[in-house]
């Protein structure tokens, strides 16, 4: 067993020399955050020192120079979702974006309709604010997804109702990086009159998104998931064809045009922008670049391991992520033995519930599979030294947990688990 | 999560990893837990008929590290102990022993479950009553 001694826990301190392009700890968890680029940490920061006037300053020079920086933020962040620059609302991120649009449309438009169409797999920052709505009276569809992730078309008109005034539902998703059929969704909610909002955090920077092309109205961003700072998001808000109204969630100044009152967060906004521009133009060689590391990763683990598999459609998928369950071994113990990586578990072990990820439960796997998961998260500063070196030390961690795990060995030896009457605490 | 020392040593070098053939009258095995729960663990002892001491034991824990480690602990403390002497072994001295935190407490549970289970399971093979301890058995 001193195979994992070895190899695991303690070989960060072991002499033996790291492959070029590694630097411990790693980091690939890029669906949580990412880290800054640095060119958009040079973008900003003027933003904290000579330039640090109040955008709203409608009367000197300071406030023009940052009026200006904003403006120019604000065509960044449109031209890389296709929308015009007066369409976008700065927020303080994707929460608060995902509570203004929800919200903000279920009051706006509460003489048309009550009810609200979502999925079970969405952010908890889309199901918590849908939830705080039922308690105000509305009523919310949650539907629920398919297999592979993918919520059905038919399933989606038939929830329509002529009460229905919003679609949430997200662009892809941050466990399982499902990319849902935004565009059908989309061209769906137009024929029948309902707002379209969707979710674009993991998308947005991504994978291409055309507000027009898709028939998004709403649309919720985030700097901090595209190397850009934490704490500054925005709304696109459809202004024509149709034009979407929201009611102002939070009240002051009458900032972004009255639907998000409050300073404009300067610096923050110039990185969001430089994000955006970043990302827009390196999009498609990016996500080529980490298709082909993902896919890699993927064969490598399959190549290695029996009872591995990919927990979502792989067809429309994110091209950073991969979510894989490593079944009969527990998913806090595989990070206990990978803890100079950074990649996220299924498993919700460590809280007092002991719930595994609702996500991977929606999907029908069983709480022991979700157990199982680990979500990997390739971003921009990754490279294929990195995914060696994990994907080898899983494999060698899993390998020996297996070992040690009753499940495996019983699955060995040909018994049928759900055969067993488990003594559940 | 920051594990304590003991555990970190228990996952890396887990003691007494393994299993015995369950079918022999010695042998007491004692499973307990749910895959779904994110634990289980298979706890197996093997007794002395004549001294009733456990002179063996193996586990094989599918959870986390603090699961792993409370077996593994668990291995190591039955060993050369009586079954009165382990049916002492409480959950509380494996959370001292771990330095367990509170929501990890459940695994040191489990641990005390399956050496009681794996007990249970040679007393009833061996027809010792399940009240009866240390006390020699009738011979």
């Amino acid at each position: 067993m001193s195979d994992i001694a070895l190899n695991g826990l303690v070989i960060s301190e072991s002499a033996t020399p790291l492959p070029e392009g590694v630097t411990l700890p790693i980091y690939m968890d890029n669906h949580a955050t990412t880290p800054m680029d640095p060119r958009v940490l040079e973008a900003m920061l003027p933003y904290f020192g000579k330039i640090f006037g109040n955008a709203a300053s409608r009367n000197h020079q300071f406030g023009w120079e940052a009026e200006q920086a904003v403006d120019k933020a604000r065509e960044q962040v449109a031209k890389l979702i296709g929308a015009s620059a007066k369409e976008i609302i700065f927020t303080s991120g994707a929460t608060e974006s995902n509570n203004l649009a929800i919200k903000g449309i279920a009051e706006m438009y509460r003489e048309k309709g009550n009810h609200i169409i979502t999925q079970t797999t969405e952010h908890k920052a889309v199901l918590d604010t849908c939830k705080k709505l039922e308690k105000m009276g509305y009523r919310v569809t949650y539907l629920e997804v398919q297999a592979d992730g993918l919520i059905s078309m038919d399933d989606l008109k038939a929830a329509m109702t002529p009460d229905t005034i919003l679609v949430s539902i997200m662009f892809a998703n941050n466990e399982i990086g499902v990319i849902q059929p935004v565009e059908e969704i989309g061209k769906l909610c137009h024929e029948r009159g309902v707002i379209f909002h969707t979710d674009g955090v993991q998308a947005v920077g991504k994978i291409p998104v055309d507000v027009q092309k898709m028939n998004i109205d709403v649309l919720s961003l985030t700097a901090h998931k595209i190397y850009g700072p934490k704490g500054v998001g925005a709304l696109y808000v459809r202004r024509r064809n149709p034009r979407v109204q929201i009611t102002e969630q939070i009240n002051g100044g009458g900032h972004e045009r009255g639907m998000r009152s409050g300073t404009l967060n300067v610096p923050g906004i110039v990185g969001l922008g430089a994000a955006c521009e970043i990302a827009g133009a390196e999009m498609e060689a990016e996500a080529k670049r980490q298709t082909e590391l993902r896919d890699y990763l993927k064969a490598k683990f399959e190549n290695a391991l029996d009872y591995v598999h990919v927990n979502g459609n792989m067809e429309h998928h994110l091209p950073g992520n991969l979510n894989m369950s490593f079944v009969y071994v527990e998913g806090e113990s595989l990070l206990m033995g990978i803890n100079d990586v950074a990649v996220s578990s299924g498993s919700a072990c460590t809280s007092a519930t002991l719930e595994p990820s609702y996500v991977l439960k929606a999907l029908g796997l069983g709480d022991d599979v979700a157990h199982s998961s680990i979500r990997f998260g390739l971003g921009r500063f990754n490279n294929k030294a990195e995914v060696d070196y994990v994907s080898d030390k899983i494999i060698h961690v899993v390998k020996h947990l297996r070992e040690m795990s009753p499940l495996y060995e019983m699955v060995k030896e040909g018994i049928d688990l759900s055969k067993i009457e488990w003594a559940a605490h | 999560m920051a594990y304590s020392d003991k555990v970190v040593d228990h996952y890396s070098n887990p003691r007494n990893v393994g299993q015995m053939d369950k079918t022999l009258d010695e042998v007491g095995t004692g499973l307990v837990g749910a895959p779904e729960c994110g634990d289980v663990m298979r706890l197996q002892i093997r007794v002395n008929p004549e001294t009733q001491v456990i002179e063996d034991a193996k586990f094989k824990t599918f959870g986390c590290g603090s699961a792993i480690a409370s077996s593994s602990l668990a291995t190591e403390w039955v060993k050369g102990k009586t079954i009165a002497e382990a049916l002492a072994i409480s959950n509380t001295d494996i959370v001292k022993e771990l330095a367990l935190p509170p929501v990890k407490i459940h695994c040191s549970v489990l641990a005390e479950d399956a050496i009681r289970a794996a007990i249970g399971d040679w007393k009833k093979k061996n027809h010792v009553a399940e009240t009866e301890g240390a006390v020699a058995v009738a011979h």
